[in-house]
C-alpha cells in the first residue's frame, strides 16, 4: 500500500468539503481514500508521454447561446425544497467573511 | 540609515459584463429584482442542469482583450474552481484557469512619474457568486442568487505598478476603455468594478519580490489608494522589526484605515480545479477575431482628436469631456440637439463638474437629460434668461431633470427687458446708493459695477444686464 493517507491529509480534506468527523469516520475515509487512490495508481501505469490531456470524448466546439432573456420569475421552483426561507431568499446559518 | 524600500502592485480587477441574461443561462442580469426572482435551475446549481454559454460574453472578453492589447486564445476552455460557500449553490464556480480567453497584453498609462506599460497577464471569463445578506439582530444570513452566474471577466496584471498613483491611473485608464466598449459600467461603488490588490515590498533595485499579500473589499479609488499605503507601511514595518510578511489575504476596514488577515480556513485556497466536463471549448477564428475588432466603438484617443477637428473644441476640453464616458455621450448627444459645442462643453466642464463635486457625486451618476441640458445652453444662449437664472434653474435641471423651459415659464424668470421696470429699478438704486453715484460721477469707473450688481439683486438677477446698464450710465 503505497498510498497512506495520513490524519493531516484527513483534516485538511475534511476542512476544504466542511466536514467534521468522527475518529471513527476518519479512519474509515483513510482506507477508503487509500483504495480509490490504489485504483488510480492502476491507471498510472499506462504510458501517457505525448498524449494531449483530453477533457471532452466529443469533436463538439462552440455552443453559444444568444443574449436574450427567456426565463421568467423562477423563484418559486428555486425555493421550493428550501428547508428554510424568508423575504424570498434561503434562509442559512449566519456567514461572514467573504 | 534607513533602508529604502520599493513597492511592488499588481492588480486582479473584476469587471461584471453588461449583458442582458447571465453566462451560462437564459436569467436576466437586471439589478433590483426582488431576490431569487432571476433564477433557474442552471444558475441554482440544480442536479442534471446543463449550462450554455453566452456568445456576447466571448465577444465582449475578446473585445476588451483587444482594446488592451492582449493575445486572443485560438482555443480556449472552462474549468471548475470548487469551493463551498453558501454565495454558491454549484459549490464550484465556473472559470478559466489553464486556457483564459485573452493572454499578454498591456495598456499604458500616464502619472506625473511619467508613462509607462502595465503588462496583462491574462483575461479570463467566469461567473459571480449570489449574495449574502446578514440579519443584523438573528444569527442568520439570507441568500439571494440572482447574481448567481452573472457573467464576470477577471483582468489579471503584471505585478509592474509602485505606487497607489500608477494603480488609480491603471484602473482608471482600464475603466474608461471597458465603458466607451460598453462591456460594463464599472461602477466601484456597486461593484460591477472590483479590485484586489497583491502588494509587496523590497529594497530598492532589489531584483527579488518580497511575500506580498492580497487585500480585498476595495470600494472606491480612494480606499484603493488609502489601502495601499497602509499596507505598504504595515509590511515595512514588520520587516524594520526583523519579521516576516505572510501571504495571506487581508480585508480592507476602509473607516478604521486597517486591514485584518481573513481566517486562513476560510482562505483556504486549494482549489481543485479540473476541466470542466458540462461545457465545450470555444474555438475562435481568425474572421470571428476581426469582426469584433472591426466593431470596436471610437476610443478615447480618436475621440479627443475628433472633438477638435469637427466641434473646433479646445485641447483642453476635448481632454476632460472624453475622460468620463457618462460627459462625452452627454457632450455628444446635447450638441447633437442644440449645435452649440462650446458653450454644451462649458456648461458639462464649469456648472456640471461644480456641482457633481458639491453633491459628492461621480460622473455616471448623472441623472439629467441631453435634452434639458440642451435647453439650458440655448436658453442662456439667446438670452431668455440672464446667466445668473440659467445656473440657477440648472441646479435643479442637475438634481431633478425638470423641463428648464416649462420651469423658466411658470416662474417667470425670463429677463427683464421692459425698460418702464428697468427704469424705476435703476432710479431706486440710485437715490439708495447716494456714495457709489458720487463715487462713479468723480470718475470712479468701478463703481457702476456695484449699481449694476444691486439692481441685479433688486430684479432677482431676472434684469437684462446690458440694458440696466445702458440705463445707468443714462441716468447717471
Ligand atoms: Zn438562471
Amino acid at each position: 500500500m503505497a498510498n497512506i493517507i495520513s490524519d493531516e491529509t484527513i483534516e485538511y480534506i475534511g476542512i476544504l468539503a466542511k466536514l467534521e468527523l468522527s475518529e471513527e469516520e476518519k479512519e474509515r475515509a483513510k482506507k477508503d481514500m487509500s483504495e480509490m487512490l490504489a485504483y488510480m495508481d492502476q491507471l498510472n501505469e499506462l504510458d501517457t508521454d505525448g498524449v494531449e490531456p483530453m477533457s471532452h470524448i466529443f469533436p463538439v466546439s462552440n455552443v453559444f447561446r444568444e443574449d436574450v432573456v427567456t426565463n421568467t420569475d423562477g423563484s418559486k421552483d428555486t425555493l421550493f425544497n428550501a428547508p428554510e426561507k424568508k423575504d424570498g431568499g434561503f434562509l442559512v446559518p449566519k456567514t461572514i467573511g467573504s | 540609515m534607513s533602508k529604502i524600500y520599493e513597492t511592488v502592485i499588481g492588480l486582479e480587477v473584476h469587471v461584471e459584463l453588461a449583458t442582458k441574461t447571465k453566462i451560462f443561462c437564459s436569467c436576466s442580469t437586471a439589478f433590483g429584482g426582488a431576490p431569487n426572482t432571476h433564477t433557474c435551475p442552471v444558475c441554482t446549481g440544480m442536479p442534471g442542469s446543463l449550462p450554455v454559454l453566452n456568445r456576447q460574453v466571448v465577444e465582449y472578453a475578446m473585445a476588451v482583450g483587444i482594446a488592451t492589447n492582449c493575445k486572443i486564445t485560438r482555443y480556449c476552455k472552462f474549468d471548475r474552481k470548487n469551493y463551498f460557500y453558501p454565495d454558491n449553490p454549484q459549490n464550484y464556480q465556473i472559470s478559466q484557469l489553464y486556457l483564459p480567453i485573452c493572454r499578454d497584453g498591456g495598456i499604458e498609462i500616464e502619472t506625473a512619474a511619467g508613462k509607462k506599460t502595465v503588462g496583462i497577464h491574462e483575461i479570463h471569463m467566469e461567473e459571480d457568486a449570489g449574495k449574502l445578506v446578514h440579519d443584523e439582530w438573528e444569527d442568520v444570513s439570507i441568500v439571494d442568487y440572482n447574481r448567481s452566474g452573472v457573467p464576470l471577466i477577471e483582468i489579471v496584471s503584471e505585478p509592474d505598478m509602485r505606487s497607489a498613483e500608477e494603480v488609480i491611473a491603471y484602473l482608471e485608464k482600464l475603466r474608461l476603455i471597458i465603458q466607451y466598449l460598453g462591456a460594463s459600467d464599472c461602477k466601484l461603488n456597486e461593484g460591477s468594478m472590483r479590485a484586489d490588490v497583491n502588494l509587496s515590498v523590497r529594497e530598492a533595485g532589489a531584483a527579488y519580490f518580497g511575500t506580498r499579500t492580497e487585500m480585498k473589499n476595495l470600494n472606491s479609488f480612494k480606499a484603493i489608494a488609502r489601502a495601499i499605503e497602509g499596507e505598504r507601511a504595515r509590511q515595512i514595518e514588520l520587516l524594520e522589526e526583523g519579521k516576516q510578511v505572510i501571504q495571506e489575504t487581508r480585508r480592507w476596514d476602509d473607516n478604521k484605515e486597517t486591514s485584518h488577515a481573513m481566517r486562513s480556513k476560510e482562505d483556504a485556497k486549494d482549489y481543485r480545479y479540473f476541466p470542466e466536463p458540462d461545457l465545450v471549448p470555444v474555438v475562435i477564428s481568425d474572421e470571428w477575431i476581426a469582426q469584433v475588432r472591426s466593431r470596436q466603438p471610437e476610443m478615447r484617443e480618436e475621440k479627443m482628436a475628433r472633438y477638435q477637428t469637427q466641434y473646433g473644441l479646445p485641447a483642453y476640453d476635448a481632454g476632460i469631456l472624453t475622460g468620463d464616458k457618462t460627459f462625452a455621450d452627454l457632450f455628444e448627444a446635447a450638441t447633437e440637439i442644440c449645435g452649440k459645442p462650446k458653450k454644451v462643453s462649458n456648461w458639462i466642464m464649469v456648472e456640471t463638474i461644480r456641482l457633481l463635486k458639491e453633491n459628492g457625486m461621480d460622473p455616471d451618476q448623472i441623472q439629467f437629460s441631453p435634452e434639458n441640458l440642451a435647453k439650458i445652453v440655448r436658453l442662456a444662449d439667446e438670452g431668455t434668461v440672464t446667466n445668473t437664472v440659467a445656473k440657477e434653474v440648472f441646479e435643479l435641471v442637475f438634481l431633478k431633470d425638470i423641463d428648464p423651459e416649462a420651469y423658466i415659464k411658470e416662474h417667470g424668470l425670463s429677463t427683464v427687458s421692459d425698460e418702464g421696470a428697468l427704469r424705476a429699478a435703476v432710479e431706486q438704486v440710485i437715490r439708495e446708493n447716494p456714495q457709489s453715484v458720487e463715487d462713479y460721477r468723480n470718475g470712479k469707473e468701478k463703481a457702476i459695477g456695484f449699481l449694476v450688481g444691486q439692481t441685479m439683486k433688486a430684479m432677482k438677477g431676472k434684469a437684462n444686464p446690458g440694458m440696466v446698464n445702458q440705463l445707468l450710465r443714462e441716468l447717471l
